[in-house]
């Protein structure tokens, strides 16, 4: 038996020893190998992807609350006097709306509409942003940023290294935290945050949002107190049941809540609009780069829509597998593609022709040799449903 | 570790017990441990040929796809078609009720290239170091 695909399966002590020197490791990655994580590499970090299993991991997180270790994740700071206006040149959203202490999802495009990252900006105050971009496109993200700062009285500012990330979801996330504060969380209201939060003694940011369609929290804070950060919320949480949980459930997870993940529904082929993700997009705005391309894209009408399935068997749909019609014609390819512990059947993210794009049609999804039935079902797979407990 | 006496194992984690000229076939207790939940099982179809060492079945985790390997030569006379709806199974019984195809070994000298249960535990012994 041997793993054909989805992840490189890295036991760590097979590694070639000139690749582990290009990989990252988070502060808490001696903390993983405790816990009996299996590692992988994301993105050029060396990741726990599961503890215990996936499906464990990701019911976990549905019913009690999980920790995800998220440091890999990149934050970007935008400050200075038009730092607003510079924030509105590269980002899709409409900042001006976007009030002190809350937080906002948005896409940086390229002039041709297509993406450069995925982003949740943080508003600290108009001069003052803090952004959230993909762990594997960070480098990438800082140069372009830099790049389109220029000629503005704005500074673009790599912390990646500086802050720690982690995620808190689940139905008790914030029974969890509130050991650990005098703070009152039940403040921080969804995409709301608080700078100077304090935590485990810890000066945090710590804001109400997340990646798996849980209530939940995420805080940064000096990756130097990562560890006990870490180690704290896990004390806190064994009442409520928490455990450590791995990329492997935060895809499952996301994939449920059909979230978006560059590399896969978003990339610098997609754009926003075909990606299903235009409520971050306004186009009304008078200036923001790719808004031209975005424009006519609308007018003249997408073509194809990041679109969601179910499979009507028990096989499981992945990555670029190909999407055909009930006459067998290439109609698109699978773009995320997992099973899903809460339905329990295979379900997907697919980049589909717009004419199959609509919800209840019949398609098929290559698996291997052979075709297998599914349907465009409505997004999302699992909805939120606000706090629980 | 728990691997049965008189089987006969792959390096890619595989197993066979031989009966006369038919070789039950599946996945180690190792191999299902790597791959903790499975959730799919892609069957080979009954009376195709099997080649020792090529893939004839797909075992898939919630994140992961692999293949199963012939651990002999044959005609496949018979798969375990409960597999199909309880995938888990694998996670249960690997030697057991999780068994996957039943193969009738066409060169009995084959045999020769799988390992002992000795041989086998030491192979996981030095992946496990």
């Amino acid at each position: 038996m041997s793993e054909r695909q989805i992840y490189i399966c890295v036991i760590f002590f097979q590694f070639n020893i000139s690749w582990v020197v290009l990989l990252k490791k988070t502060p808490l990655y001696e903390e993983h190998l405790k816990l009996g994580a299996k590692v992988i590499e994301f993105g050029g970090w060396l990741m726990p992807v599961q503890y215990t299993n996936v499906i464990d991991e990701h019911i976990t997180t549905r019913t009690k609350v999980g920790l995800f270790d998220i440091c890999h994740m990149g934050e970007v700071v935008v400050n200075g006097p038009e730092a607003l206006e510079y924030i509105q040149i590269i980002g899709s959203n409409d900042f001006s709306i976007l009030e002190e202490g809350k937080s906002m999802y948005s896409v940086m495009c390229y002039e041709n509409g297509t993406t450069v990252d995925d982003i949740f900006v943080y508003c600290f105050s108009d001069d003052y942003y803090f952004i959230v971009v993909n762990a594997s496109t960070t480098d990438k993200d800082v140069a372009w940023m830099k790049k389109h700062s220029l000629g503005l009285d704005v500074n673009v500012e790599n912390k990646s290294d500086y802050y720690a990330m982690l995620s808190i979801q689940g139905p008790y996330a914030e029974k969890t935290l509130h050991k650990l504060t005098k703070g009152n969380l039940s403040l921080i209201k969804r995409f709301g945050f608080i700078e100077d939060f304090i935590l485990s003694d810890i000066k945090t940011i710590i804001s109400r949002t997340g990646y798996t369609g849980e209530d939940g929290f995420e805080i940064f804070f000096d990756s130097r107190h990562a560890r006990r950060v870490w180690n704290a919320i896990l004390d806190a949480g064994k009442e409520f049941g928490i455990k450590p949980i791995g990329l492997g459930a935060r895809d499952t997870l996301r994939l449920e809540s059909c979230y978006s993940l560059y590399g896969h529904e978003l990339s610098d082929e997609i754009t926003p609009l075909e990606a299903d993700v235009g409520f971050a997009v306004k186009l009304d705005k008078p200036e923001f780069i790719g808004r031209e391309a975005l424009i006519k894209l609308k007018d003249d009408g997408i073509k194809r829509k990041i679109s969601a399935f179910e499979m009507e068997d028990n096989s499981v749909p992945r990555n670029d597998y190909e999407i055909v019609s009930g006459g067998s014609s290439h109609i698109g390819k699978v773009t995320s593609g997992t099973f899903s512990p809460l339905l329990k059947k295979g379900i997907g993210l697919g980049m589909i022709d717009i004419a199959h794009a609509v919800v209840g049609t019949k398609i098929f999804v290559k698996i291997r040799e052979s075709l297998h039935s599914a349907k465009i079902v409505k997004k999302p797979f699992y909805k939120y449903t606000g706090r629980k407990y | 570790m728990n691997n049965p006496k008189e089987l006969k194992y792959t390096k890619e984690h595989e197993w066979a017990r031989i009966e006369g000229d038919i070789a039950i076939i599946g996945i180690t207790s190792y191999a299902v441990e790597q791959l903790t939940d499975v959730v799919f099982v892609e069957l080979p179809e009954k009376g195709k040929h099997a080649t020792q060492s090529k893939p004839i079945a797909v075992v898939e985790s919630v994140k992961s796809v692999s293949d199963v390997y012939a651990p002999v030569s044959g005609e496949i006379i018979e798969i375990n078609e409960e597999l199909v709806n309880s995938p888990e199974l694998l996670n249960k019984s690997p030697y057991g009720e999780g068994w996957i195809a039943k193969i009738k070994l066409e060169d009995k000298n084959e045999i020769n290239n799988l390992m002992s249960n000795e041989e086998y535990e030491r192979l996981i012994k030095s992946a496990k170091h």
